[in-house]
């Protein structure tokens, strides 16, 4: 299992040093050192929802609304701020907002046994109406003391707050995957829903967390997007459910459940980020870097596909 | 065929097969579960080319790259589980994949209901119509559209593969009844099958197979059912249970009139400690659904469960399990194990606290208790951290009864413990069934395996449209009586 697990790591991983080696290449000023703290900076609002996102895919579910909710949990922040709230109350306020969402999305799922995919579309709708009612369709602008407090998250320095929280939280949440009683949970109900529920594992209570958590991280995410623009915006992070989705199945995970890991979907974030990046330096057109990332993402399946049939 | 190999690995899964098949004849092929029946099919299927020996057929030598190719050949399996597309209709799933062309590559309709009405009636007739959705078949009949489909290749060999294990005894005398019409056509069928109560129906001539050998064949009317089972087995009966020594003590588990939302029907029983009782009965009776009302997974609508003397009502199967009673699932693979994870997961996925202080879980502990169970019941894997679904199917029953042993739990409710488990494993689960008898567990036990049930049991009751009958000590039945109340019910009730 372990040496299966270096193995299911290795695909994104030698992804992710093929796209650095040959923008290193192409454009020396890639492996810079402010520029690397770019790429950190970039891979930050994507990596914290792909956190949470792993969870829920791992369990066998899909969390479609994770881009509205990380919108909708800017608009709520900058508006907090904006009240003259201090900017710890702010960012709690946002993470509460999205850590809703996520709970709604569970009790949704278990108590009305819809499937994830529809809930999740729904509130994917949802989300984004409230922010925009909550922001009356403009962006928030707080005082520029009250953001610039926050923006000091998104800083591109080595003591990038920011960066690290989100490097200790992936830490924190894959030993939590891995080896905690509800990681191990979260496995069973993805691999086989059936003897998790034969071996006594509660099964809605543990989905109903595992939504909230996945909503926790993007009302995180949406903390990092009011710091990163310094303004809510409630149309912000449209379709970024499907960067996050996509960072996940990078990084090894099985939509079917069962399967992933934090540390893959870490490194789907950073080459996805990466790419992005590399190309923008080089001066490849958006299109071009469009079809890379969707080439990836069935190519990192379409491996993962071939390795387990030769089990 | 004759002197036919195969090895997976280091491991022969057929180490010298002869099988000689005479068209227009039933020819049963015997063995336990692992003995080589399913490897042998492959190979004539074409699925698996062996390593050794020879197949020839009317005397051409007979080597198939795949299963089309076999079917050309006239070579047809008929699996277990059934291939059909459900939502289409019976004349659309047998001519699948092999639709007649017309212009334009629309399908050629005449010809298509012309050569569907020629396999259907080369079933002997029936009330088979090509119209009808197979969703709406019963499993008797969508067995019957799975060999028209044979038919329209105009398929020589037939090979069935246990065909009847779910089927009805209507539909298993009409299944026979085309079986013979075919054979009167002087196709060859290879019957595959368990209960040799059928073999000895349907079968002329066996030929059994035991650890990828072939054993014996002959003729099955000039041939006892001692024999054959000696055959398949290779052992006697007495080395086949191993008997623990037990005793009954205490009652423990009470059930007062149970029903569930369909089956069971006001099921009472009552089971001591140290006692192992066992419920026959046939396939649909209700036996898995009382287990599972018992167990919480489906609802009670009416009845009492007491255990230890006290009420003891259960949401879901997380109380039961508190309640110390365990469920071995009949469904291994769907239900009984989440085949992706590790065995470490699987063997303790219901009781994890003891090396989880505040849900978080020590490795080395989980593991040092898990290699004890490894250990105890003679799993053969790598080590704990193996996927449980690269294992045998025997050592994956182990995985599962392991589960049940770390938990702790008093009262073991077995459904078809030895199901697709090979002879050895079996011996090994009626051993550790024993054993948890000896230690004063309470063992409930299903199985649709007569002389399993008549070897390991203490008392026994048969269970008939929902209704559990009474239970007696075995050595107070005999088979017939059994098969008698299983086919026909008795009156009365409380076991």
């Amino acid at each position: 299992m372990n040496s299966k697990r270096l193995m299911s790591l290795l695909g994104p991983f030698i992804g992710l040093l093929f796209v650095v080696v040959l923008f290193g290449a192409l454009e020396p000023s890639f492996l810079s050192t402010r520029n690397l703290m770019t790429v950190a900076i970039q891979t930050v609002i994507v990596g914290l929802g792909a956190i949470g996102m792993t969870f829920v895919i791992v369990s066998g579910g899909i969390d479609l609304s994770i881009g509205s909710v990380i919108a909708l949990s800017s608009v709520v922040t900058a508006l907090a701020a904006h009240a003259g709230f201090s900017p710890p109350v702010a960012v709690m306020a946002g993470v509460t907002a999205g850590g809703l969402c996520g709970a709604l999305n569970g009790w949704l799922v278990t108590r009305l046994s819809i499937v994830p995919f529809i809930v999740t579309l729904g509130m994917m709708g949802v989300a984004r109406g409230v922010a925009k009612w909550l922001s009356a369709e403009q962006t928030v602008t707080p005082s520029p003391e009250a953001s610039d407090a926050l923006a000091l998250l998104a800083s591109k320095t080595a003591t990038s707050p920011g960066i690290w929280i989100t490097i200790l939280l992936a830490v924190l949440m894959a030993l939590v995957l891995k080896r905690t009683v509800f990681g191990v949970h979260t496995y069973a109900l993805g691999s086989n829903e059936d003897t998790a529920r034969l071996c006594g594992v509660p099964v809605e209570r543990t989905k109903v967390w595992i939504y909230t958590l996945c909503g926790v991280f993007g009302g995180l995410g949406g903390v990092m997007t009011f710091a990163r623009l310094s303004v809510g915006d409630p149309t912000t992070a449209i379709g970024k459910e499907l960067d996050v989705i996509a960072a996940v199945v990078i990084g090894g995970a099985s939509l079917a459940g069962g399967k992933g890991s934090i540390l893959g979907s870490m490194l789907g974030a950073l080459l996805m980020a990466a790419l992005a990046n590399g190309c923008n330096l080089t001066g490849v057109p958006n299109f071009v870097q469009e079809i890379l990332i969707g080439s990836i993402i069935v190519a990192a399946v379409a491996v993962d596909r071939v390795r387990s049939s030769r089990r | 065929m004759s002197g036919v190999e195969k090895r997976f690995g280091g491991v022969v899964a057929l180490g010298g097969v002869d099988l000689e098949l005479r068209s227009g004849e039933v020819h049963a092929l015997l063995g336990e579960n692992g003995a080589g029946k399913s490897t042998l099919m492959k190979v004539l299927s074409g699925a698996i080319t062996p390593d050794g020996g020879e197949c020839r057929l009317r005397g051409e030598p007979y080597a198939p790259a795949g299963p089309v190719e076999a079917l050309e050949s006239g070579v047809a399996m008929i699996y277990q589980e059934l291939n059909l597309a459900p939502e289409l209709s019976v004349g659309q799933n047998i001519l699948l994949g092999r639709e007649p062309r017309g212009a334009f590559g629309w399908i050629d309709s005449a010809e298509a209901e012309k050569k569907v009405s020629k396999a259907l009636s080369a079933l002997g007739g029936g009330e088979l119509s090509a119209d009808s959705l197979v969703r709406d078949l019963g499993p008797g009949q969508r067995q019957l559209v799975e060999i028209a489909r044979a038919l329209v290749e105009e398929a020589q060999v037939i090979v069935l593969d246990e065909p009847t294990s779910s089927l009805s005894a209507e539909d298993t005398e009409q299944l026979f009844e085309v079986v013979r019409t075919l054979t009167k056509r002087g196709v060859a069928v290879i019957y595959i099958s368990h209960f040799l109560e059928e073999v000895r129906e349907i079968g002329e001539r066996f030929t059994v197979l035991r650890d990828g050998v072939t054993v014996g064949s002959g003729v099955v009317s000039e041939t006892s059912m001692e024999e054959l089972v000696t055959l398949m087995a290779g052992r006697s009966l007495d080395e086949f249970y191993p008997h623990v020594p037990h005793e009954a003590g205490e009652v423990l588990l009470e059930l007062d009139e149970l029903s569930g939302e369909k089956l069971p029907r006001r099921a009472s029983l009552s089971l001591r400690r140290g006692e192992i009782l066992g419920i026959a009965g046939l396939v649909g009776a209700g036996r898995t659904e009382l287990m599972r009302a018992l167990f919480a997974l489906d609802p009670i609508r009416s009845g009492e469960v007491r255990i230890g003397g006290e009420l003891a009502s259960a949401k879901n199967p997380k109380e039961r399990l508190e309640q110390g009673v365990g469920l071995l699932s009949e469904d291994r693979k769907g239900e009984g194990l989440a085949l992706d994870l590790d065995l470490a997961t699987n063997a303790t996925l219901s009781h994890m606290s003891p090396f989880s202080p505040g849900g978080w879980i020590k490795p080395a502990a989980r593991a040092a208790a898990v290699t004890h169970w490894i250990e105890r019941l003679g799993i053969r894997c790598t080590g704990p951290s193996q996927r449980t679904g690269d294992l045998s199917g025997g050592n994956q029953q182990k995985v599962a009864l392991a589960r049940l042993l770390h938990h702790d739990v008093d009262v073991l409710l077995l459904d078809e413990p030895t199901r697709g488990v090979d002879v050895a494993a079996k011996v090994e689960v009626y051993r550790v069934i024993g054993e948890l008898a000896a230690a004063g567990k309470a063992v409930l036990i299903v199985s649709s395996y007569l002389p399993e049930l008549f070897g390991i049991c203490d008392r026994l009751c048969v269970m008939h449209r929902g209704v559990l009958g009474p239970a007696k000590a075995v050595s107070e039945w005999t088979e017939t009586e059994v098969m008698n109340e299983a086919t026909r019910g008795v009156k009365g009730g409380a076991a």
